[in-house]
């Protein structure tokens, strides 16, 4: 039993938005995966509700004219993982939601409710930033787009206005095209775990394969919000591969991350762990893409 | 093996008689079971951990729509009650202690009781509790055992100084004289397990109301006729006046081994005039407010000869009870007593001291103390191994417990050659040899090992406590029975193993013995309950005998029927057979209805009977465990992994086989990955709930492999003994020495968790 002041279910996305204006103090509400334990630990118990759970317009993966993959944020973790357009493009990002909880939140939670609340540990946040996604918000004054590294204020906080739902991320043709990835998952246990630290990197190799053309790095859990380093990023970029290189980039990450200290986990925990994952997850990255980094 | 496979029905792995219900979902629990009509109660935990109430306002509260009734620390009476599911002792020097009340006012632990709401629903009840305002009084914390021993310490009890529960010693032979022989090596070191919690998929839960005169009790425990015997004691009525029912358990482990919150409840409906009141208990809570793990710590000093064997031993284990007493010193005690068993020595000094804190109240769980002892002893053995440069397997096969090994105390006899036939399958299993040859002497960041454990345990409680069971049978028109025992089906598959005794030796299939799986204290025969491993071994008297009185009235009524005399008669797979040709009579059938029916002589034919148990069985085994360790990530990942178990003879294979997986789960998430974590300074439990209590999953699990070494138990009527507890027990030293043969780090502290292990690699210069 929750404890739920009022429910209010949306038929449209203008009517979720009108739902949201006539009841300001009310939580959007899509799988509940979150927001549900939330009002169960108390944090919004008496809580109104407008669920957008029904809005079939806002589920599906599809590609646009200018090869911008949209993802409707309502898309479930596991249509993701299954979508074909996501395998063929980026498949990592299906590889990065296929180790959220366990199978019934993945068939239950949705990648906007996962961005939405904020947190760090989403497991799909460093791969959206690493692909350098963006965020489409739609609101009482039209429809806006950001980087998703601008929807990110602080933790728990999202640039989401009055009244304002996310109706989809999207990845640009120019964010993908040629760049293979690699998400590694750091927790306790292979299964029901939320990350310690996760990573995600993609790269960009030259024709002949030798040399990193592009290279991005997201993590989750190695600070208040999921981050880029740019510092690594700059550090490889245009390098011929080596395990000098990678270790250089590896290294370079701490310029970047702040992690802190907490009961679950100390800060030089995740700051040894956060070098370990860049460069591992850049060694397979870059053998997704063809290459191999002779020692 | 003797007359107990006459009809084939002992030794096979037939279907759970519960099975269908189960997955089905008819099987009813206590929660399916209460009245949708029943008030809510929750309870309001203290937000400190030492201290006392010095005010509770409830205005707020009672004034949420839906609230019922608010009762606080300052309106129940002071009648203090033991909790722990120990069989009642009439002398009061063995008697548990009695330390709890409904509600306290002293507070002990982060979680402590100080008041309850009942309300028309959860909703409500959930928030009445986050308005009511509670002023405390608060003292300095103790978490640490030892630091609670020292002078000055926080003192949880008054009548317990330096907040030790007690203190136990054994003395054999002569330690100090020991060490003083030349040449001998010195291994020290230090043992420490977490607090662990039991994790059973289905909460406590329990409700309460006047029936018939009587105060009624649903509650999901394992031991219902204690459970019975503590609401009288803590309410003040005659424990006559009490009726407790079990349903099916969603498992216990020990946690409901205790008796939690059914006095609470059955309290709060009087105070509503008999009204139905449940009391769900959340999982937070269960972490923090039901039963933990105690959490040890061993110093274990050993004197060895250069050939590999004992001169001398000493152990020191300091047990953290904290707040209440529970089953106290037991625990300590059990693992202290396994410490000069398991490797015979003449010289052995130990003491054990369980110690109050404020932290969660440790009870029984799963193994009662051996899990913990085994990691030290079998940690420490490892140690010792490597000092003398003797291999840990060539160590273990030289000084374990030998055959014809007698204790003194229990009069318990390894009968066989147990432990060296345990090792011996493992070995071959897991292809032992090879491996250790292979791990040996890696370098590189991803390194494999094996390592080995043994483990010391025993079945029931005889002579440290009552064992006593009683079963009741009643046979119906159509030849079938109903049987009834004391002992409780908690989802181990008890009643399975006492259908398949019961077949046996009444002399009838399966198909007709209905075993009662809900125990009700108003009609069924007394029993302790579930605990001990002892349901089979202890049950199985209790059957057995009762069985075989009922088939002596059954035959005497043949005789009746068929003029031959009764002791030329058998019964056998429902059928009446005479002796001495094989003639088959009449059926069993055919004899229950003429007897309910007959004009002339009609008998409701029931037996009942009580066995006490004055005996004990060892029941032993061991581990063996591969690993591979990614040292830059911290991190190990289990790949092989073998339990063996002498458990005497099996009565169902397939259920021994799902006990052992269970166990080694347990013991696997006990050694890499499980413990509370607290705030120093508050004593609060910063990760109970399931999400970051990292219990371990099928997904980090490696096939589990269970094997058994089928010696039959020559002191039980079936062959049989306890298998419960001994699965758990040498999970962990085991996958300790596997990472200590990969690595060279001995890692002494549990569970090996990533946290741990980058502390330890950074210390030896691995990361």
């Amino acid at each position: 039993m929750y404890d739920i002041k009022a429910l209010y279910e949306a038929e449209s996305v203008s009517h979720a938005i009108t739902l949201l204006k006539d009841h300001p103090q009310a939580q959007i509400i899509a799988g509940g995966s979150d927001v549900l334990v939330q009002i169960r630990e108390g944090r919004r118990a008496g809580a109104e509700l407008v669920s957008i759970y029904r809005l079939d317009e806002l589920r599906g993966v599809t590609m646009e004219e200018d090869g911008t993959i949209r993802i409707g944020s309502l898309t479930s973790f596991s249509h993701i993982t299954r979508d074909s357009i996501i395998q063929e493009y980026i498949n990592v990002l299906g590889e990065a939601v296929d180790m959220v909880g366990g199978p019934q939140i993945r068939n239950i939670g949705t990648i906007g409710g996962n961005t939405c609340n904020g947190v760090t540990s989403a497991d799909s946040a460093s791969t959206l930033h690493a692909w350098d996604a963006l965020v489409e918000l739609t609101g009482p004054e039209g429809v806006r787009i950001l980087p998703i590294s601008d929807f990110y204020i602080r933790a728990r906080k999202v640039d989401l206005r009055p009244a304002e739902l996310q109706t989809a991320i999207l990845i640009p043709k120019s964010s993908y095209e040629g760049y293979y990835g690699h998400y590694i998952k750091y927790a306790m246990r292979n299964a029901m775990d939320i990350a310690t630290l996760g990573c995600s990197v993609n790269v960009k190799l030259s024709e002949d394969k030798r040399i990193i053309e592009d290279v991005r790095i997201a993590f989750g859990v190695a600070g208040p919000v999921p981050m880029r380093a740019i510092h690594a990023e700059e550090i490889a970029k245009g390098k011929v591969i080596s395990g000098e290189v990678r270790d250089a980039f590896s290294r370079a990450v701490l310029e970047d991350i702040s992690p802190r200290d907490s009961w679950r986990a100390s800060k030089a925990f995740r700051e040894h762990i956060s070098q370990l994952l860049a460069g591992r997850a850049l060694t397979e990255a870059i053998l997704k893409a063809g290459g191999e980094i002779h020692e | 093996m003797n007359k107990a496979e006459a009809n084939g029905v002992i030794g096979k792995s037939v279907k759970r008689v519960d099975a269908f219900d189960k997955v089905t979902g008819r099987a009813k629990y206590t929660d399916d079971l209460c009245d949708r009509s029943a008030y809510v109660a929750k309870i309001l935990h203290s937000t400190i951990a030492n201290g006392r109430v010095l005010s509770i306002d409830c205005s707020e509260a009672e004034n949420v729509p839906g609230v019922v009734k608010i009762v606080t620390c300052f309106d129940v009476p002071k009648n203090y009650f033991p909790t722990a599911g120990h069989p009642w002792s009439t002398d009061p020097a063995h008697q548990d202690v009695s330390d709890r009340l409904l509600l306290t006012d002293r507070v002990r632990f982060y979680g402590d009781e100080v008041a309850a709401v009942v309300a028309e629903d959860e909703v409500a009840a959930a928030q009445a509790l986050r308005a009511i305002r509670v002023e405390y009084e608060e003292y300095p914390v103790v978490l640490d055992v030892q630091e609670a021993m020292k002078d000055g310490a926080p003192q949880l009890h008054e009548e317990y100084p330096n907040n030790i529960l007690k203190h136990t010693s054994i003395r054999n032979g002569n330690y100090e004289e020991a060490i003083q022989e030349p040449g001998l090596i010195k291994v020290e070191g230090w043992y420490d397990t977490p607090t662990v919690q039991h994790c059973h998929i289905e909460n406590f839960i329990c409700y309460a109301e006047e029936d018939a005169g009587k105060m009624k009790v649903v509650t999901s425990t394992q031991i219902p006729h204690i459970v019975r015997r503590v609401v009288g004691q803590a309410l003040g009525i005659p424990w006559g006046k009490v009726r407790v029912i079990k349903p099916y358990v969603g498992g216990g482990f020990g946690n409901k081994q205790d008796v939690l919150y059914e006095p609470l409840c059955a309290y709060l409906s009087i105070q509503l005039g008999g009204r139905l009141v449940k009391l769900d208990v959340s999982r937070e809570e269960t972490f923090v407010c039901n039963r933990v793990r105690h959490a040890i710590r061993s110093h274990i000093i050993s004197y060895v000869r250069p050939d590999g064997t004992f001169a001398a031993r000493k152990l020191e284990c300091f047990s953290n009870q904290g707040a209440y007493a529970s089953h106290g010193h037991s625990i300590a005690a059990k693992g202290m007593g396994a410490f000069p068993q398991l490797y015979p020595c003449p010289n052995v000094e130990a003491d054990a001291y369980t110690v109050f804190t404020n932290r969660p109240v440790a009870g029984a769980m799963r193994g009662y103390g051996i899990p913990q002892a085994m990691f030290a002893v079998e940690s420490h053995t490892d140690d010792v191994a490597r000092a003398i440069g003797m291999s840990p397997l060539a160590f273990r096969q030289k000084n374990l417990m030998p055959k014809g090994y007698v204790d003194h105390f229990s009069k318990n006899e390894l009968y066989q050659d147990t432990f060296q036939q345990c090792m011996e399958k493992g070995r071959c299993y897991i292809d032992y040899d090879r491996k250790v040859k292979e791990y040996a002497d890696q370098k590189g960041g991803i390194r494999r090992g094996i390592g080995l454990a043994a483990f010391w345990y025993n079945t029931a409680v005889w002579p440290i406590s009552l064992e006593t069971s009683a079963c009741r049978m009643v046979l119906n028109q159509d030849g079938s029975v109903q049987v009834q025992v004391g002992e409780t089906e908690i989802g181990q598959g008890a009643d399975t193993a006492f259908t398949q005794m019961a077949a046996d030796t009444l002399g009838v299939t399966m198909d007709k013995v209905y075993v009662l799986s809900s125990q009700d204290t108003d009609v069924t025969p007394f029993g302790t309950g579930a605990y001990a491993s002892r349901q089979t071994y202890t049950a199985g008297f209790a059957i057995h005998q009762t069985a075989l009185l009922l088939k002596e009235k059954i035959l005497n009524y043949a005789h009746e029927l068929t003029r031959m005399p009764a002791s030329i008669l058998e019964l056998e797979n429902g059928v009446i057979r005479r002796k001495s040709d094989g003639r088959e009579l009449l059926s069993l059938e055919e004899l229950a209805t003429e007897a309910i029916y007959s004009l002339t002589h009609s008998e409701h034919m029931t037996a009942e009977s009580t066995y006490q148990t004055k005996s004990n069985a060892y029941s032993f085994g061991c581990t063996i465990a591969e690993v591979e360790v990614d040292i830059p990530a911290c991190k190990v990942k289990l790949l092989d992994i073998v339990n063996v178990h002498d458990c005497g003879r099996l009565i169902n294979p397939s259920l021994a086989e799902a006990q052992v997986h269970g166990g080694m789960s347990m013991g696997i998430g006990f050694g890499l990955s499980e413990g509370l974590k607290f705030d120093e300074k508050t004593g609060k439990v910063l990760n109970n709930s399931l999400l970051d209590y990292k219990l371990s999953t099928c997904m980090d699990h490696p096939d589990l492999e269970g094997e058994f070494v089928e010696n039959y138990e020559p002191t039980s009527v079936y062959g049989t003994k306890g298998l419960g507890e001994p699965p758990v027990c040498s999970v962990a030293p085991a996958i300790r020495n596997a990472v200590l043969q990969a690595t060279g780090v001995a890692i002494d502290e549990l569970p090996l968790n990533p946290h741990k292990l980058f502390e330890r690699f950074q210390e030896n210069g691995l990361v």
